[in-house]
């Protein structure tokens, strides 16, 4: 009985070896994600309206900072990048990729401020695996999504939209977009946004 | 003893042939053809000039005039491909300047997931000579099985326009010539 359970032991070792070997080297970031699956595109409705002044609120960053909007009002633009949550495929995707846009914020005198539910640990060990980042990743973990709620981009399932905000330095929110969860906002239409606000 | 022997070996052989089940279920396993893949023949004269091409519309990858094609599916969300460009255009240098690789060996990149916007900031970013190509749908990504980025293939094209692929691996080049001398090698060029 034991000689049977070895043997079987060895057998799916071998083919666990040799399937594993079919697909290749991973890469450590990308073996950490949890896949959610396909979900429900938008479940919040909106609280806030272009036009209007953006609400206020301070959160903690990750640098150990508290951040808040009406420090930088009358100072910079403000893009504001609410992304589900950590460790997830699209959301790690997103801010390596603003990471290397910084040009594109300092050429219309804006600062990124990027936002999710999760606690500051979950958001140090995540962002660390992306490089260093240029902009304050902030925690709306406690009291939970409170300002995801204010914005109205809170869902259901305790989890913010993946929406952006852009505000200018008068503290008027002029682009509020809340895309489709599963997907990744092209990098276009924001550059189009900051782009107006220069040429207002 | 000599039973357990018998039953170890038949359980090895079964595992044996699964593997090359499990290999072939991957649309880009060394020793396939390409998945059909169609980009759009690009607009700027240096680029149709490298890959060969001429006028607009559209063209497959083995259509590219070349021995060997490198494909580098990359994003430019992707830390990985933003640490690893610098290496990847040293390594299309290396061909260019080569006397026995230049003409024989091209090199594109597709973005998956990627726009037209976002494939030209990655371009002028990392000053990136060889043509990129933007898959914003992620049509092309779902072709090839979607793989993790960055993730290289290398393709051999024969004088009979056969293409084949010979290498198929997730993850970059550290040193850009060790990574060339391993893709001529197995080109078999």
């Amino acid at each position: 009985m034991r000689k049977n359970i070895f043997i079987i032991t060895i057998f799916f070792a071998v083919l666990g070896l040799l399937s594993g070997s079919a697909f290749g080297l991973s890469e450590t970031f990308k073996n950490n994600i949890y896949n959610p699956g396909k979900l429900k595109p938008i479940d919040s409705v909106l609280k806030v309206k272009v036009g209007e002044k953006a609400p206020d609120f301070t959160l903690p960053s990750i640098s150990g900072e508290k951040i808040s909007l009406h420090q930088l009002k009358g100072k910079k633009n403000v893009v504001i990048s609410f992304v589900p949550a950590a460790w997830t495929p699209v959301c790690s995707d997103q801010w390596p990729g603003y990471n290397i846009a910084k040009t594109i914020f300092d050429e219309n005198d804006a600062v990124l401020l990027g936002i999710t539910v999760d606690n500051i640990p979950t958001l140090f060990a995540w962002t660390k695996q992306m490089g260093k980042l240029w902009f304050h990743v902030l925690s709306d973990f406690w009291p939970h999504g409170k300002v995801a709620d204010m914005f109205g981009v809170l869902r259901s399932d305790g989890v913010s939209e993946r929406a952006l905000f852009v505000i200018d330095k008068e503290g008027i929110l002029q682009y509020a977009h809340v895309g489709d969860i599963n997907k990744r906002p092209d990098l276009k239409d924001l550059a189009k946004e900051l782009e107006k606000l220069k040429n207002r | 003893m000599k039973k357990t022997s018998i039953i170890l070996c038949i359980l090895l052989f079964l595992a044996l042939s699964i593997y090359p089940v499990y290999s072939y279920n991957s649309p880009l396993a060394e020793g396939k053809k390409l998945p059909d893949i169609e980009l759009t023949i690009p607009k700027k004269q240096e680029h149709q000039q490298y890959l060969g091409l001429t006028g607009e519309g559209t063209f497959k990858i083995p259509q590219i005039k070349a021995k060997v094609v490198i494909i580098q599916i990359f994003s430019m969300y992707c830390p990985h491909c933003q640490r690893e460009a610098p290496t990847i255009n040293e390594f299309y240098r290396k061909i260019e300047t080569s006397k026995n690789l230049k003409g024989k060996v091209k090199i594109i990149g597709i973005g998956a997931g990627n726009s037209d916007f976002e494939i030209d900031f990655f371009r002028k970013k990392y000053e990136v000579l060889f043509p990129l190509f933007p898959d914003g749908d992620f049509s092309i990504h779902k072709k090839t099985g979607e793989v993790r980025t960055p993730y290289f293939i290398g393709l051999r094209i024969m004088d009979n326009g056969k293409a084949t692929i010979f290498y198929s691996q997730l993850g970059g080049p550290k040193n850009a010539q060790q990574f060339l001398n391993k893709l001529i090698q197995r080109s078999g060029l």
